[in-house]
């Protein structure tokens, strides 16, 4: 295997430092005890101390020696599409009820391909609708109102 | 016959109507998943899990473990008809399976992994119901400093089994544990990470975790560039394997059904490596050597002989212990937890209609999937027209509903969009998911073993390599560590998982 300086290795390290430095940093907020009686802090502490170690030797080893992976193309367009839809869902589920939000939640999911066509876009998001009623409202019971009270009922 | 006995109790649990049920439910919906390529039986099991609360514990478990090896015999399915396979311990499978299919073969391979799968599941049942209880035994007198090394052996082993860069594997290991600490400390009650938002008090639950890294950033995965599925998917037609071809696959299955057994109890990818390492022994000690990768039948029969061995033994861990192999077993972690069961050496003795119910179950479950396998063929070759384009916004939305009915609590759903954005980078980084989710379930028992054991101990460190169990658990995970660092045995391993191109 070929080895040399590596993109992804030191954005995947990059990601570990920051996620554990973040936690360390952020667990010395925490009391931290003694080894005796350890505080909130004291075991955040040490893995994110240890998350963040690992992230640098990846950072390190992929500016020397790194892994070869191709990154590929990034779809933009799904990216954002499916965070919008599961936003979308989060938000408004307890506002507009069930059947609103699982539909537009259902057609935003659907922009995410980029060779959907309106009229499929449409029949999926409607079919998924009618499904997702029958399957989890009217059969498994679940509290979740059709209707929800920012439409005026 | 004690044995027998509980193996009675267990028969007579599983037998309920219900049970059945529920246990072809779902085997139908692990083979559904199975053999459809982009959706995969973590992220199902994770999306069914909230509707399997209000169900008995038993019924709740028996479905999720037909889940879980239901997608093990389907993924075959996919690998020999389309070359893809559905699950990744399906991928030898392809090599040999595929090439018999476009021999007009589909029908005898389809049967030999039927058949190797049905014989390596009622052996590897048997042989879980009698090694499960004597570990769970051993594992009654461990105490916390013993559940701590236990764990994080189990942690490491489960890098040392999966491909790909150790290093990642073990900063994803530990990112996983340091997101299971966000929320209530457990001794003192303080709300670590939480932001001063009340929903998060809880914690993340681990269900928009897997959603979030198995369904939702496979499917930006999976869009990164689409291309309409090549369905050259021939007509399967004689099913039964001729004479020639039956004395063939007797000995990959036998020995398929050993090597998925014993590998199967490992932590991390053990169903994988049975499956690769079965394929390597079959193409090793075959006569027909140059007929591998050429559509050799024992390229099929013993690699998926082996991969449902493997999973079937793959819950001797979990019930014993309460260590996941899988990230599906991380999950039923999870649904043992919501049913107020601890998982562990505790459930055989507290709850033995469960231990045994779901036992039995494993092998109705074998007997329905090759019902529902080699007659209703048709029908999955038919599933597999679906388009990705109604597919993918099904598997958001009904993962949208199943995290939001969890509780209610729309911070459940806002964190698969998180988890889904960051697994989609690290897995584009050439991280793997499935270690994350690990550390993510067991780091609170890693963290409350710790403090606990530490208490005991009045703050002695020492503790963890002078009680002797504890002392061999570590000693084993440092070995598994210099496996999976070293260069020399690392290089054998990825001649392993490279094996025939």
């Amino acid at each position: 295997m070929e080895r040399r300086r590596s993109f992804p290795d030191v954005l995947a390290g990059g990601v570990f430092v920051l996620i554990g430095g973040a936690f360390a940093v952020g667990s010395l907020g925490y009391e931290l005890g003694s080894p005796l009686r350890m505080g909130p802090g004291a075991f955040p502490l040490l893995v994110g101390a240890i998350v963040a170690a690992l992230g640098l030797a990846i950072v390190i080893k992929g500016l020397i020696a790194g892994e070869v992976i191709s990154f590929g193309p990034i779809p933009w367009r799904a990216v954002a599409a499916i965070v919008l839809a599961v936003l979308f869902f989060g938000f408004t589920v307890r506002g507009l009820g069930f059947v609103p939000t699982s539909a537009v939640t259902a057609l935003l999911t659907t922009l995410a391909s980029s060779r959907v066509r309106p009229l499929m876009a449409v029949a999926v998001a409607a079919g998924l609708t009618v499904a997702g009623t029958l399957i989890f409202v009217v059969g498994l019971q679940l509290r979740i109102p059709l209707w929800g009270p920012w439409l005026g009922f | 016959m004690e044995l027998l006995d509980n193996l009675a109790l267990g028969f007579s649990t599983a037998l309920l109507v219900q049970n059945v049920l529920y246990c072809f439910v779902g085997v139908l919906l692990g083979t559904a998943v199975g053999v459809l390529p982009g959706i995969g039986p973590t992220a199902t099991v994770a999306m069914l899990l909230p509707i399997t609360f209000s169900f008995e514990p038993v019924t709740a478990l028996i479905m999720l473990a037909g889940i879980y090896y239901g997608a093990q015999y389907g993924g075959s399915t996919t690998a020999i008809l389309i070359n893809l396979p559905g699950e990744s311990s399906a991928a030898v499978t392809a090599l040999d399976g595929h090439e018999m299919a476009r021999q007009g073969r589909a029908g005898p391979a389809l049967a030999a992994a039927a058949i190797g799968s049905f014989i390596a599941g009622t052996v590897a049942t048997v042989a879980l119901a009698v090694a499960a209880p004597p570990l769970a035994r051993v594992a009654l007198q461990f105490g916390p400093a013993e559940y701590f090394s236990l764990v994080l052996l189990g942690l490491i082993v489960s890098i040392a089994l999966a491909r790909g860069s150790t290093l990642k594997a073990l900063a994803m290991i530990a990112l996983g544990v340091l997101l299971g600490t966000v929320g209530q400390d457990i001794y003192t009650g303080t709300p670590r990470f939480v932001f001063d938002q009340r929903e998060l008090y809880g914690g993340i639950d681990f269900v928009s975790v897997a959603v979030g890294m198995f369904g939702v950033a496979e499917i930006l995965r999976n869009l990164e560039n689409e291309q309409t599925r090549t369905a050259v998917i021939t007509k399967v037609k004689n099913l039964w394997p001729t004479r020639e071809d039956r004395r063939r696959i007797i000995g990959p299955i036998l020995r398929g059904t050993g090597l998925g057994a014993a590998l199967g109890v490992l932590p991390g990818g053990g169903h994988v490596l049975a499956s690769f390492t079965s394929y390597a022994v079959e193409k090793r000690i075959s006569k027909r050597r140059q007929e591998f990768g050429r559509g050799a039948i024992e390229g099929v029969a013993g690699p998926e002989s082996a991969n449902n061995a493997a999973a079937q033994t793959s819950f001797i861990p979990l019930l014993t212990l309460g260590l996941p192999a899988h990230p599906v077993m991380a999950l039923m972690v999870g649904a043992f937890i919501v049913h107020g069961i601890t998982p562990g050496p505790n459930v055989i003795t507290e709850e033995p209609e469960l231990f045994w119910g779901l036992i039995a179950s494993m092998w109705i479950g074998n007997v329905l999937l090759v019902l529902l396998n080699l007659p209703l063929i048709g029908l999955w070759v038919r599933m597999l027209r679906i388009p990705y384009q109604v597919l993918f916004p099904m598997i958001i939305l009904f993962a949208a509903i199943g995290t939001y009915s969890l509780g209610f609590n729309a911070y459940d759903v806002y964190a698969i969009v998180f988890f889904g954005v960051l697994g989609y980078i690290l897995i584009k980084c050439g991280c793997e998911p499935a270690p994350l989710l690990l550390g993510f379930v067991l780091g609170p028992l890693v963290e409350e073993n710790l403090r606990r054991a530490l208490i005991i101990s009045r703050g002695d460190a020492s503790v963890f390599v002078t009680r002797p169990i504890s002392a061999v658990l570590l000693a084993l995970a440092v070995a598994a560590l210099a496996v999976a660092v070293l260069p020399a045995i690392r290089r054998r391993r990825e001649v392993v998982f490279t094996e025939e191109e």
